[in-house]
């Protein structure tokens, strides 16, 4: 029996001490009315042919194809070491530390993953991480909310639309009002958001580099929300982080991230995770688990979960934050690859994915009728206008098996046309001399 | 140990990519730059590697020790399943190409897995349809507590209110008030749900009942007919709180008794790792009238024998995550599902309750049971008897560290003084359970006569109690100097 150790005469040992006759007898308490009406599934199969099974599956997708799909999820090397260290029983097999003396390891990691994210984000405070960037903005949102009294959430429209329907989603019943500010030309609109920040504002959400790539300083936008006593948001790509104006120089409040792009697979969707950093001033409403560091009654240090007032298994319906658990595995990933590539490993990943997107921008935009939608400064993914719909030409370059990036009108209105092409350290020279030439083929 | 950033020295590097010829300065305008690098650490590989295998090392984890942790069904996790998710054929597919112009034929595989997944998972449980889109147990709560506010509100009926009792998880009543309804709490009676203080508070405005079935007593909740009878005068949907599952796969398909929402935790009853924490997957099943609401897009198998992603779904709540959910964590369930077939997945809920039972029976006479008759995968007990000697269950918990064990679930359900859940779950041998009962049981002895070391405990861990008021206190959360 599969993963099942009783033997026949363990069970009939365990019958007799538990005083039935079998097993049925242990489920007397289920009505008769109430058993399955069918339980149609396959038969068990050996372990080999399951793999064999999922092997056959994955080499169903096609995930060699070159690609410069980013839109905010992006392809970056993950050191093997990695895998390795993650890999570890004693990390993967254990679950949230509730016995902090039996559990040092992870906690003791989720503290630097913490201290390494303020450091990345130069802010005061972060969690053990939610489930994944869009998580990080609607929990963000409701701290503001939370923090302000107030219900009335303003947000760029070039902040990720994949985020911005889960923040409508999940605010759907909370009586809060979501402005969005319409973008100019692909990047954020800053004197309408300043417009858009009256007294009734909980908070802003901004993003840099922005869905369309456009890099951005916030500072003066956050000053506004200062003025009028709302939170300023923002969310980052924590690679290109290593490099850019820090959300904490900008003065942020609260700043987010989804942590794919340090150590997470793509993974068709996930698990990825939430990055969530504060001002010391908001420590009592960050939502999920937080480690402290302290000491044991010999004066040791050691680590605990801290702060658990603010949850869901004390507060019950009057909690933060309904998030019982935290992305621990990765944010443990996420950890070990800040340290292994350190300052000057992650500033060269970013710089080298910039260097990659300034040689593709070159390359199409001397395309005839290829332009970028602005000239704004951008990071390692920038917005093209082709000259006819980029649905049709990313469909036909599908058959030449090149995927030239993202097209963004069913997100946008009247931005048929355009293309999102992301790069990263991993995208070779000759894959971007292929997109250019296939791209003017299908001009 | 040292944290990785007291380790750090200046110019040591680990796996760093190549000098690029230009700079971030050379790129973008100043002003757009960081002034100061990040204070990550600087680090060689095997620096790296010696203190995350250190970290490790003062871990207890399945793998390694018995983890009767109830509540979160931590069973072994078999090794094969990280195979499964980790073939590059998933890992390294990109989750938007499935959405471009016939970007399907891109990730066939990955669609095939999701179909088969949401296939088998409503099987399982009954449930006309599922989405894999919630990425952990409390966001699959809300997204069923959300579909039952989209059913009410198309229905036109003016819902407000929820149902939780007094023994859920503390994510039931959280999960509803996210959802946007009150919550109300009913007193259970003979440790599970009590019609009559349902029918009490039940009225046109209750939108639903969350109900954890069995309870997180352990005990089936025996009174589900007339429950189900109740709300369904009133017009108000069940909720099936998956945390438990693992008792009753087989046993009971929630879907066939009348629940209309379900979410799973993968995690638990489908034998992924817990990862210290997470990730986990919380997929939602419902019945055949909340389908509209579900989260888009779905995905279908075609007429050819092909599979789409469709967003043709108008009465859609939307997305609680960007894409399908965690997909290498239900890979995983799905690997086990697989492996385990009919009759694999029904021996693991017969033998849950075995063990847990013939633990039950082991520890009566040593510790208070309050609700002492046969219970399902789990069961908790009480510390009380132990009050004249000044030990708690929290004492019984940190001398069982010490004995190499994984402490049980304490104070909670908080409707029990002083208690312990123990779950052993279906992967552990009757060795297993003899040796912790008997180790518990001399522990249980050694508090009658001489209760110091047991409130002393642990002693042979890496640090001995930690002073939890000081770390709420101090909020050091940071290593700053």
């Amino acid at each position: 029996m599969p993963y099942i150790p009783h033997t026949p005469e363990d069970l009939g040992a365990m019958l007799q001490v538990i005083g039935v006759k079998n097993l049925d007898e242990l489920f007397a308490d289920i009505p008769a009315a109430m058993r399955p009406r069918s339980f149609n599934l396959p038969d068990g199969l050996s372990e080999t042919a399951v793999c064999e099974r999922l092997e056959a599956l994955a080499a169903k997708n096609q995930h060699t194809i070159p690609s410069f799909v980013g839109g905010g999820f992006y392809n970056h090397a993950i050191p093997k070491a990695v895998d390795a260290l993650a890999g570890r029983g004693e990390f993967y097999t254990a679950y949230t530390p509730y016995q902090p003396e039996a559990s040092q390891g992870t906690l003791q990691a989720i503290f630097e993953y913490q201290t390494a994210v303020c450091r990345l984000l130069e802010m005061d405070v972060a969690n053990a991480s939610v489930y994944d960037g869009g998580s990080a903005i609607f929990e963000a949102a409701m701290m503001a909310a939370r923090a302000t009294k107030r219900g009335r959430i303003i947000v760029d429209e070039t902040v990720n639309p994949l985020y911005r329907t889960m923040l409508a989603t999940l605010t759907a019943n909370l009586g809060f009002t979501i402005v969005t500010v319409p973008h100019a030309d692909g990047a954020p609109d800053i004197h309408a958001l300043q417009k858009a920040l009256t007294d009734k504002a909980a908070g802003v959400v901004v993003q840099n580099p922005n869905f369309f790539g456009v890099v951005s300083d916030f500072s003066g936008l956050f000053a506004k929300a200062e003025e009028k006593g709302a939170l300023s948001i923002l969310a980052t790509y924590p690679v290109m982080q290593s490099v850019l104006k820090t959300p904490g120089e900008m003065g942020a409040d609260i700043a987010v991230a989804d942590g794919q792009s340090i150590g997470q697979p793509l993974g068709f969707g996930g698990p990825y995770l939430g990055i969530m950093a504060c001002t010391k001033a908001l420590v009592r409403q960050i939502p999920g688990r937080i480690v402290g560091r302290t000491v044991d009654t010999q004066g040791k240090t050691g680590y605990v979960l801290t702060l658990q007032a603010r949850e869901q298994h004390i507060r019950r319906a009057k909690a933060t934050s309904n998030i019982c658990s935290n992305q621990a595995l990765c944010a443990l990933r996420a950890l070990i690859h800040l340290c292994l590539l350190g300052p000057e490993g992650l500033a060269r990943t970013a710089e080298i994915s910039m260097m990659r997107a300034r040689e593709a921008e070159k390359a199409l935009t001397a395309l005839p009728g290829v332009r970028r939608l602005n000239t704004l400064p951008f990071g390692n993914e920038f917005a093209l206008v082709l000259p006819k719909p980029a649905t049709e030409i990313v469909e036909a370059m599908l058959r030449e098996k090149i995927i030239p990036g993202l097209p963004v009108g069913s997100w946008y209105d009247n931005m048929d046309n355009v293309l999102l092409v992301a790069c990263t350290e991993l995208t070779q020279h000759s894959k971007i001399e292929q997109l250019a030439a296939f791209l003017r083929g299908n001009l | 140990m040292k944290t990785v950033f007291r380790q750090s020295v200046p110019g040591r590097t680990g796996v760093v990519p190549s000098l690029p010829e230009k700079r971030a300065s050379g790129m973008l305008p100043k002003e757009l730059l960081r002034q100061n690098a990040p204070k990550l650490p600087e680090m060689s590989e095997l620096d790296v590697v010696r203190h995350f295998t250190g970290l490790s090392r003062l871990n207890y984890c399945v793998d390694g020790n018995f983890y009767p942790l109830g509540s979160c069904t931590m069973k072994y996790n078999p090794k094969f399943m990280e195979h499964v998710a980790s073939l590059p054929g998933f890992t390294q597919l990109h989750p938007l190409h499935a959405r471009l112009p016939q970007g399907e034929t891109l990730a066939q595989g990955a669609l095939e897995a999701m179909y088969m997944t949401e296939q088998l998972l409503c099987e399982v449980t009954g449930m006309g349809a599922f989405t894999l889109n919630p990425m952990a147990g409390a966001q699959g709560e809300l997204t069923g507590a959300l579909l039952v506010a989209a059913y009410h509100k198309a229905k036109g009926n003016k819902k407000t209110k929820v149902v939780c009792p007094d023994s859920a998880h503390g994510t039931n009543p959280a999960s509803a008030a996210l959802a946007g309804f009150e919550v109300v709490n009913i007193a259970s009676k003979d440790g599970i749900v009590d019609p009559a203080a349902l029918a009490e508070v039940l009225d046109d405005s209750v939108a639903a009942l969350m109900m954890t079935c069995p309870n997180t007593l352990g005990l089936f909740e025996k009174k589900l007919p007339e429950i189900v009878t109740l709300l369904r005068s009133v017009d108000a949907l069940l909720y099936y709180d998956g945390a438990n599952f693992n008792a009753i796969m087989w046993r009971m398909r929630v879907g066939d008794v009348g629940f209309d929402v379900v979410h799973l935790n993968l995690h638990k009853t489908m034998g992924t790792p817990h990862g210290g924490g997470g990730p986990g997957a919380g997929p939602v099943g419902v019945s055949e009238r909340l389908i509209p609401f579900l989260p888009s897009p779905r995905v279908r198998k075609n007429d050819d024998g092909t599979y789409a992603l469709h967003d043709d779904y108008p009465d859609s709540i939307g997305n609680v995550a960007p894409f399908q959910g965690n997909f290498c964590v239900t890979l995983k369930a799905l690997g086990y599902m697989l492996r385990l077939g009919k009759e694999g997945l029904a021996r693991a809920s017969d033998y849950a309750v075995l063990n847990a039972n013939y633990m039950r029976k082991l520890l009566e006479g040593h510790l208070d049971i309050p609700f002492n008759r046969i219970c399902m995968h789990e069961f908790v007990a009480s510390a009380a008897n132990l009050a004249p000697y000044h030990v708690r269950a929290l004492d019984l918990a940190k001398a069982l560290l010490d004995k190499g064990y994984h402490a049980p679930t304490i104070y909670f359900p908080l409707i029990v003084k002083e208690s312990l859940m123990f779950e052993p779950t279906e992967t552990e041998s009757k060795e297993t359970l003899d040796r912790f009962c008997n180790d518990l049981i001399a522990i249980i002895d050694l508090a009658e006569k001489d209760p110091a070391p047991i409130i002393a405990a642990p002693v042979t861990l890496p640090v001995r109690r930690l002073d939890e008021t000081k770390a709420a206190k101090e909020m050091v959360l940071t290593d700053e100097p």
